[in-house]
């Protein structure tokens, strides 16, 4: 392999494990607060997709990147209150079915609204501007990923540990009940785990479907699966974990098909993911929890 | 008393055994006619046995395991390997060929489904090691990730010479007559219930209320839960071979990821825990989204033409019920209850209590 | 207790099935009616119409995806034939006429799916099927109507599978042998040394026509560089078509499904590969264009009409009259390649009632076997596997937003010195030498074939070419 493929591979790898790292970073807040696994998460990112389609329809780019995030928070904010909070005192597998029901229902949904057929993704020109350096081929966007998702996640981290709100998603993934006695509105800050897991789908969804053009209902359901694998790989729950989870992914994946081994891609993030679990079962950086009696 | 409602119930499930044997040759003899209805017939019994399966890990185990799709694949891979007609082997395999160790291998049927049924429980063996040991969600996904590995192994170019890879199997053969293909699916399920109701299936709903209070009492946890996995994939990888001889044609997409939630759904909408629940539910849902076939055509009404009903809307509102049930039935038609007659009876009578708002708490059979 | 629960079970089973039986019948109506039984008394009552006003109905099925994955192409062919059917609304068997009614049902592009709307079409007693978009469908339904006994004519359906060792299945399109070693041509002719194939994972079209291309590329002297593999649903190309791009090949040919079509062509031009892109006939949509934009500029692909090259007069008029149809349904104006295949499928069953003289379905199963019609896809008669000798592919490339002509490649029957062009090659007869036709074949192409490539030993050669061979002046083709 020449030194241009190599590195070539890379910044594919690392732009894709941007992508992934974002919407990881989803399933591991969520899974952090109310222990649900979002199985609906990818398609939320598939939804932000065909919004930012209509948005960019009819506005300028500046404009329908805040409309998608909107909508896209929005939506859900809607999913977990109609499918998540009734289900809040029944058994966790009620919940993680009720995810997979809404996953199974967007994905239906957009199958009718917008046909089975792809749909071009808009282009917003400063993004597709594209790169040639020496060998190397690549619009703006494969280098802005990663670097957007280093600075999202460091604002996150920042949210977290520095804000009063970021105290109280602590405090209530830490221990639900003793929040709720402690004066936290639990509803409130579930709400707000959601908005921002949804936010950063939709931006992992401008920042990856800008690289990849096209937008069909099952376009999320496998990356969704993927970053569910990346979250769980670094400790579900923990958001340093997620982002490292993600990028090991889409090197790994990459480097897989670079060396020739296209076919197992996928089974590799499902090797990857019981291989952790059986050495490390919470993860890269999960903590350990104990069973009370 | 209690004699007399037995033999009474006795009487009642004869009749009703009678009246499934008289529709099956009503519908053995005019098989052409009815074809369309017994192919959904099939499909939902096939899935029942599926359902079943899952729920037995689900339901009564309390584990849960999102693998069906993957031992199903390995079933239905057995059969066809080893039922497609020697003759017709060079036809299928028209790419790459056949490898010579399968090559002459055939074997009828019900051998074939057997062997299904145990290579899909000795991979869930190997498979179980390992994962079970993992809990809740987490085995969840870890089973979802082996069901996914498993149809990327099936898929691969590498194995062109066994799986036929990328081309799928043809030719495989069908079911004999009705009675076969109903009565393996009964059988299955049969032997799942009499798993359940026995000592091991004690075991495993005790598995399910409490894991740390069963080992307590000394039970062997991973051993139990084991047979359990090892068991329904059994039972699962049978229903895989069965689906196999139903399609007649398969190939690794139709294992895909959504197979098992479809399934899920089936026990869900049934009633996680209760095997006459699967049953129904398989039936109601399979059938369901052949009747709710009208949604995707155009509809007029008055002579306006009702825009919403074009292709693809069936689904949405297959899929919107499917989420009314799990938000506001929870317990799904059976919920953890078993059919009885007693339990249908005592409905049929709380019908008016309920519909005077009083008689919610007498919804379902005997526990 | 034990046996009253076993018992009670059954009954459970049992009341299911009632109930399903009620569902079934109800869903088992047609397009036009509610309920099971409004559809009988509506089909009793057209019959009778129908015999009061001299003429009786007979039953076509249309066995196509209107969803799922292939949806969209489906759907094209459906209008086809609705066309097809609204142009010749019936039928003469013997001296009454008889009116035309399609079932329509969808397939949904999935198997399991599949078997139950061929059992739908098979208890709608239907006298012929029409289908489907996707040749994995098309495999799956093969046995039930053959079991059935119910003929069924594919339209676009490429995958030699589909009739093989099916005597009810036939097909008025090429097969994917022969459209792979078409590109395989087209692409040496072009120059291309070095190809790069692309193909997806467990689906049987995409993966058949990739390894015919490979094939009969490496016999053509070229060298195959790099294949890769990709997943149903996967949206992420880079790391495949980098790989490719080390390799520089002159060609990347990647036959697949119109959904992933844009995307491994915006992502490889996007990487800078510069090669050219081929693929087989899925690709003849114009959702390509609509979502690759100019990326897909210089895509070449091969497919089965051209609208601007009517082979013939029936041709001529189905591209007016379906234009003014397309336009009518608020369809674009470009007529799809499926949509003429449709016709022609339709036109070859009607011809096959007519020739049969009988709406028994084994009668017109024989007739179809010896039909012979021009469509307007070119002239289709069917061969001992109910192949259309269908010896002509159109190659067309994607040029300022529009699909352009660009050649024809036929199989040149006349020329021995060209016999690698003649060949259509199917594995049918795989390692079978003793073929009594082989050396009929090797005799015409006398002395050149010790110039063949390897592969020439696997070769069909079609029921027309025996026939051919002692009076070359009829193959002319239908240019």
């Amino acid at each position: 392999m020449s030194l241009t493929t190599f590195l070539q591979q890379c910044l594919t790898g690392i732009s894709l494990g941007g992508a992934y790292a974002l919407i990881a970073i989803g399933y591991t807040l969520v899974y952090g607060i109310l222990r649900l696994i979002n199985f609906a998460h990818g398609d939320i990112f598939m939804m932000a997709g065909y919004f930012m389609i209509f948005a960019m329809a009819s506005f300028p780019w500046i404009i329908a990147i805040p409309l998608v995030l909107a909508a896209t928070v929005i939506l859900g904010v809607l999913i977990e209150r109609v499918a998540y909070r009734p289900l809040r005192s029944a058994p966790r597998m009620s919940a993680m079915i009720s995810a997979i029901g809404v996953s199974y229902l967007l994905q239906n949904l957009a199958t009718y609204l917008f046909t089975a057929l792809p749909k071009g993704y808009p282009e917003i020109p400063f993004l597709k501007k594209i790169f040639q350096i020496g060998g190397l081929s690549a619009s703006f966007v494969t280098f802005l990923t990663p670097v957007l998702t280093l600075i999202i996640v460091y604002l996150l981290i920042v949210l977290i540990n520095r804000t009063k709100i970021g105290m109280a998603m602590r405090a209530v993934s830490r221990d639900y009940d003793t929040a709720a006695l402690m004066g936290i509105k639990i509803n409130a800050v579930i709400t707000f785990t959601f908005a921002v897991g949804s936010l950063l789908a939709a931006v992992g969804s401008v920042l990856y479907f800008t690289d990849r053009m096209t937008v069909f209902p099952f376009s999320g359901s496998l990356p969704g699966l993927k970053c569910f694998v990346a979250a769980v790989f670094g400790g579900i729950g923990s958001i340093p974990g997620a982002v490292i989870g993600g990028f090991i992914l889409g090197l790994g994946e990459t480097a897989l098909v670079a060396m020739g081994y296209s076919t197992f891609s996928d089974a590799f993030t499902f090797v990857l993911l019981i291989i952790i679990l059986l050495i490390k079962p919470t993860g890269l950086f999960g903590e350990k929890t104990t069973d009370k009696v | 008393m209690k004699k007399h409602t037995i033999s009474k119930n006795i009487l009642c499930s004869l009749i009703a055994l009678i009246a499934i044997i008289a529709l099956l040759a009503f519908l053995q003899t005019n098989k052409s006619e009815y074809s369309y209805q017994i192919s959904i017939l099939e499909r939902a019994a096939i899935y029942a046995v599926v359902a079943v399966s899952m729920n037995l890990l689900t339901g009564f185990t309390g584990l849960f395991s999102l693998g069906q799709a993957g031992f199903m694949a390995i079933g239905a891979y057995t059969v066809a390997i080893l039922t497609i007609p020697v003759e017709n082997r060079a036809s299928v395999y028209y790419v790459s060929g056949i490898s010579p160790v399968i090559e002459n291998l055939e074997c009828p049927f019900w051998l074939a489904l057997i062997l299904a049924g145990l290579l899909a429980a000795a991979v869930a063996a190997l498979i179980g090691i390992p994962v079970l040991r993992l809990k809740s969600d987490y085995l969840a996904i870890a089973t979802l990730g082996f069901s996914e590995i498993i149809r990327a192994v099936i898929a691969a170019p590498q194995l062109d010479r066994i799986t036929n890879g990328s081309y799928g199997l043809k030719n495989i053969p069908g079911f004999p007559n009705l009675y076969v293909a109903f009565g393996l699916c009964a059988l299955c399920i049969l032997l799942m219930v009499l798993l359940i109701n026995s000592s091991y299936g004690r075991v495993f709903k005790a598995l399910r209320e409490d894991e740390i209070a069963a080992q307590a009492m000394g039970l062997n946890l991973f051993r139990y839960k084991e047979l359990a996995f090892v068991a329904s994939s059994f039972f699962t990888g049978i229903g895989g071979g069965l689906l196999a001889m139903f399609m007649r044609s398969i190939d690794s997409k139709t294992f895909q990821i959504s197979l098992t939630y479809d399934i899920l759904l089936i026990v869900v909408l049934g009633g996680i825990g209760s095997v006459t629940g699967s049953v129904v539910g398989s039936f109601l849902v399979t059938a369901g989204r052949e009747w709710l076939r009208f949604f995707d055509e155009p509809l007029t009404v008055a002579g306006i033409n009702i825009p919403l009903f074009r292709s693809g809307f069936r689904m949405v509102i297959f899929s919107i019920l499917l989420m009314v049930v799990v938000l506001f039935y929870s317990r799904g038609i059976m919920g953890s209850n078993e059919f009885s007659w007693d339990g249908l009876g005592r409905l049929i009578r709380g019908i008016p209590a309920k519909l005077s708002g009083k008689g919610r708490k007498q919804k379902g059979g005997n526990p | 207790m034990k046996l009253r629960k076993i018992l009670s079970l059954t009954l459970c089973a049992c009341m299911c099935a009632g109930m399903m039986a009620g569902c079934g019948s109800s869903s088992s109506s047609s397009a036009s009616s509610d309920s099971g039984s409004a559809t009988e008394a509506a089909a009793e009552t057209t019959a009778a119409a129908a015999a009061e006003s001299g003429d009786q109905v007979i039953k076509i099925g249309v066995f196509e995806p209107t969803t799922g994955e292939n949806g969209g192409g489906g759907f094209q062919e459906v209008l086809g034939i609705r066309y097809a059917n609204e142009t010749h609304p019936t039928v003469k068997v013997g001296d009454t006429e008889y009116t035309i009614q399609l079932v329509e049902v969808d397939n949904k592009s999935d198997k399991t799916e599949a078997v139950n709307a061929a059992q739908k079409l098979v208890s709608e007693k239907v006298s012929v099927v029409l289908g489907s978009y996707g040749s994995g469908v098309s495999i799956a339904a093969g046995q039930i109507f053959a079991d059935a006994q119910i003929p069924a004519i594919g339209a676009s359906c490429t995958n030699p599978q589909v009739t093989q060792g099916n005597d009810y299945y036939f097909r008025v399109c090429f097969l994917d042998p022969f459209q792979g070693t078409v590109m395989a041509n087209y692409a040496i002719d072009n120059g291309a040394q070095t190809a790069a194939v692309i193909t997806q994972l467990g689906d049987d079209y995409s993966s058949g026509l990739g390894s015919y291309f490979k094939t009969a590329f490496a016999d053509l002297g070229g060298t195959v560089v790099s294949e890769e593999q990709f997943q149903t649903n996967q949206t992420d190309f880079k790391a495949i078509l980098t790989n490719i791009k080390a390799q520089e090949p002159d060609i990347i040919f990647a036959p697949s499904s119109i959904t992933t079509a844009p995307l491994i062509i915006k992502q490889a031009r996007e990487l800078g590969i510069t090669a050219t892109i081929a693929a087989g006939d899925t690709w003849e949509n114009s959702t390509i264009i609509e979502n690759a934009g100019e990326s897909a500029e210089g895509v070449v692909l091969s497919t089965f009409f051209d609208e601007a090259e009517p082979a013939n007069d029936e041709a001529a008029s189905f591209i007016t009259g379906f234009k003014e149809y397309l336009k009518a349904n608020d369809q674009e104006e470009i007529i799809p390649a499926v949509s003429a295949l449709g016709y022609d499928a339709y036109l070859c069953a009607l011809q096959a009632i007519e020739d049969a003289g009988s709406t028994d379905t084994t009668a017109i199963r024989d007739a179809l076997a010896n039909v012979s019609i021009d469509g307007v896809t070119g002239s289709i008669s069917f061969d001992e596997n109910g192949d259309a000798d269908k010896d002509m592919a159109f190659i067309k490339t994607i040029e300022d937003g529009q699909f352009k002509f660009l050649t024809t490649t036929t199989v040149k029957k006349t020329a021995p010195s060209r016999c690698r062009r003649l060949c259509i090659w199917t594995p049918l007869l795989q390692g079978d030498a003793k073929d009594p036709r082989l050396p009929l074949f090797l005799k015409a192409t006398s002395g050149a074939h010790e110039r063949l490539p390897r592969s020439f030993s696997i070769c069909r050669i079609q029921k027309k070419w025996s026939t051919a061979i002692p009076q070359p002046a009829s193959t002319v083709l239908p240019l």
